[in-house]
């Protein structure tokens, strides 16, 4: 099992800690935001857009480090595109372990 | 050098203004959420570099692309790698750079930009010589439209209703006037010294008190035309 980590944003800030503090502010604000569009796209079966989203969220996965999760955000993608939506619940479970990460920092 | 960025998401931008702060040279002058109001901002401003997310709602980065007549150098920053041959076919899209981007990566990048634009300035100054020097002017004698090329012109001499194009091989008297001629000479390669008279500039061979000699032929410098030839001379 893999976790959120903010190595990658560490090593942009180096000694900028007002970055690192700005950055987890963008990610706090906007993670919730396309969480929220993902799930009511996808209930309403809209898999297209639901793509887009999946897409978007998956370079925060490369961003906080889950390799794994975003390997799994990539075939969903393409799954999404042709209508298949049998990753759902994996990415969702990824999308709550962010969602409970971020209210750590 | 000044750029600007192009994202959707708020964290990518960020990113992408964080990666711009390392490279010493290099300002962001603006970001944006959309392309659209990218756009309008290069309708009215002038940018070295675009860094440009493909997957955006609605108007994507190769719409974006496609839609400026004098694109930017333009990198291309996305999580996709599928679009890198696409991209490629875009003379302005410099470099392709996979999310997350490393700071080295990043680093690369900016050489490349800095590399092309470097071709860019090369090209455009090389294509503004050869055109003065290159250049060339048609003249109607007859009926017949004989091109001479500035380069083998050597100068024009006002005779009365008519002008003399003295060239390197002969001597061309055409009905028109010294000014409507001068109007259509290079001025970097053109001098009038004297009412009567046009000079190429380049051949020059000697000049004395009142005259130029260029070959054979001695031409009267006027007092009033005499200041603005010595200051183009490259005088030792």
């Amino acid at each position: 099992m893999e976790y959120p980590n903010l190595d990658y944003i560490k090593k942009l800030a180096g000694d900028d800690i007002s970055f690192e503090n700005k950055f987890i502010s963008i990610l706090k604000d906007e993670f919730p935001l396309e969480k929220s569009e993902y799930s009511s796209v996808l209930k309403a079966g809209k898999t297209d857009e639901t793509a887009l989203i999946v897409h978007k969220l998956k370079h925060k996965l490369n961003i906080l480090g889950l390799e794994n999760a975003y390997r799994l955000a990539v075939t969903y993608e393409e799954d999404l595109k042709k209508g298949d939506t049998k990753l759902k619940d994996q990415f969702s479970t990824i999308l709550e372990t962010i969602e409970s990460y971020l209210k750590t920092l | 050098m000044n750029c600007i960025i192009i994202d959707d998401e708020a964290a990518a931008r960020a990113i992408v203004a964080q990666l711009c702060t390392t490279i010493p040279d290099l300002d962001v002058i603006e970001e944006f959420s959309n392309a659209i109001d990218a756009i309008k901002f290069l309708n009215q401003q002038t940018v070295d570099v675009v860094f440009l997310d493909i997957h955006m709602p609605g108007f994507t980065g190769f719409d974006f692309v496609q839609t400026l007549k004098n694109p930017p150098k333009i990198v291309l920053t996305t999580s996709d790698t599928n679009f890198a041959i696409e991209a490629y076919e875009y003379e302005a899209i410099v470099d392709y750079l996979v999310k997350p981007i490393s700071p080295e990566r990043f680093s690369k990048s900016i050489k490349k930009v800095k590399n092309s634009l470097e071709k860019q300035a090369a090209l455009s100054s090389s294509e503004e010589n050869a055109g003065s020097i290159g250049g060339e002017l048609y003249i109607n004698i007859d009926r017949r439209l004989i091109k001479l090329n500035f380069d083998e012109i050597l100068f024009i001499e006002a005779k009365g209703d008519y002008i003399d194009v003295k060239t390197t091989k002969e001597n061309h008297r055409v009905h028109n006037t010294l000014k409507k001629i001068r109007e259509k000479l290079p001025e970097d390669l053109f001098l009038q010294i004297h009412r009567s008279y046009i000079i190429n500039f380049t051949k020059i061979m000697d000049i004395e008190d009142n005259s130029v000699l260029i070959e054979k032929n001695v031409i009267p410098i006027s007092r009033s035309n005499r200041p603005e030839l010595m200051r183009r001379l490259n005088l030792l």
